[in-house]
């Protein structure tokens, strides 16, 4: 289960719209409470590199990437996962997405952005111990009304 | 030096977010990682000792393919960054439409 903080999930289906006809991509930051719960308090926006081809493929500069992991860590936080959009396709992932994921262990979300709108969001956890045994499988994603970015002691 | 170590790589590296090691380059450093860390190897290397072309190195805010890659000197106070690619993108074959190119 995913849960993600109501904002960050309006924040990052906005991202989406604002990005359109292009695909627009950025962090998950937060933590894992266990292996059934992932936390996400924050999100960190980043440029899609692929000028290429935006309106189909996205790619996050790794000293972007530096750059927020820096931030993130600084505030107690880690990445969760990696959350894009598909301009104007399902909000599933491609072979592409697979082919290029390497995170294993954490939550690609990705949203169907249909003529500028925000449609569907849903997630899918990188699985596989491993690059050759890796696999995606449905995450079931919840948006929360808050979540706090520090565990609350017990 | 301070190794920072992904998430997904914690697991095989002791559940350490980051690593200090001592190291006069980048090969170095690395070396010592996977030495105290065996399981980390075939994370970040392939059969044939290469890096894997997903796996960025960066040596404080420099990424090290464009130094002197794992020969690049290093200093004390230097941080060292894995970094796994992120990228992807909704192409023509998805895995709910079938569609073909």
């Amino acid at each position: 289960m995913l849960r993600i903080d109501q904002t960050c999930y309006d924040q990052l289906r906005r991202h989406g719209e604002e990005t359109y006809p292009h695909e627009c991509c950025g962090v998950l930051l937060g933590r894992v409470e266990d292996e059934d719960q992932r936390l996400v308090t924050s999100i960190a926006r980043a440029g899609n590199t692929r000028t290429d081809s935006p309106q189909n493929r996205y790619n996050i500069d790794p000293r972007e990437l530096i750059t927020i992991q820096r931030q993130a860590r600084e505030r107690g936080l880690d990445i969760v996962g990696f959350y894009h959009s598909h301009p104007d396709h399902p909000a599933r992932w491609s072979s592409t997405d697979l082919a290029e994921a390497h995170w294993l262990g954490c939550s690609y979300v990705i949203t169907r952005v249909e003529k500028g709108q925000a449609r569907e969001t849903n997630s899918f956890l990188l699985l596989g111990g491993e690059e050759a045994e890796k696999r995606f499988q449905d995450e079931p994603l919840q948006a929360v009304a808050q979540i706090a970015e520090t565990k609350t002691p017990a | 030096m301070k190794i920072h170590i992904p998430t997904p790589l914690r697991q095989y590296a002791g559940k350490k977010a980051s690593i200090d090691v001592q190291a006069d380059n980048v090969g170095q450093a690395l070396s010592a990682l996977t030495a105290t860390y065996p399981d980390l190897r075939r994370h970040l290397y392939t059969d044939e000792g290469k890096l894997r072309a997903f796996v960025n190195v960066y040596l404080n805010d420099e990424d090290i393919r464009y130094l002197h890659k794992e020969s690049t000197p290093v200093k004390e106070n230097d941080s060292l960054s894995i970094v796994p690619s992120i990228a992807g993108g909704a192409r023509a074959y998805c895995c709910c439409c079938r569609m073909n190119a």
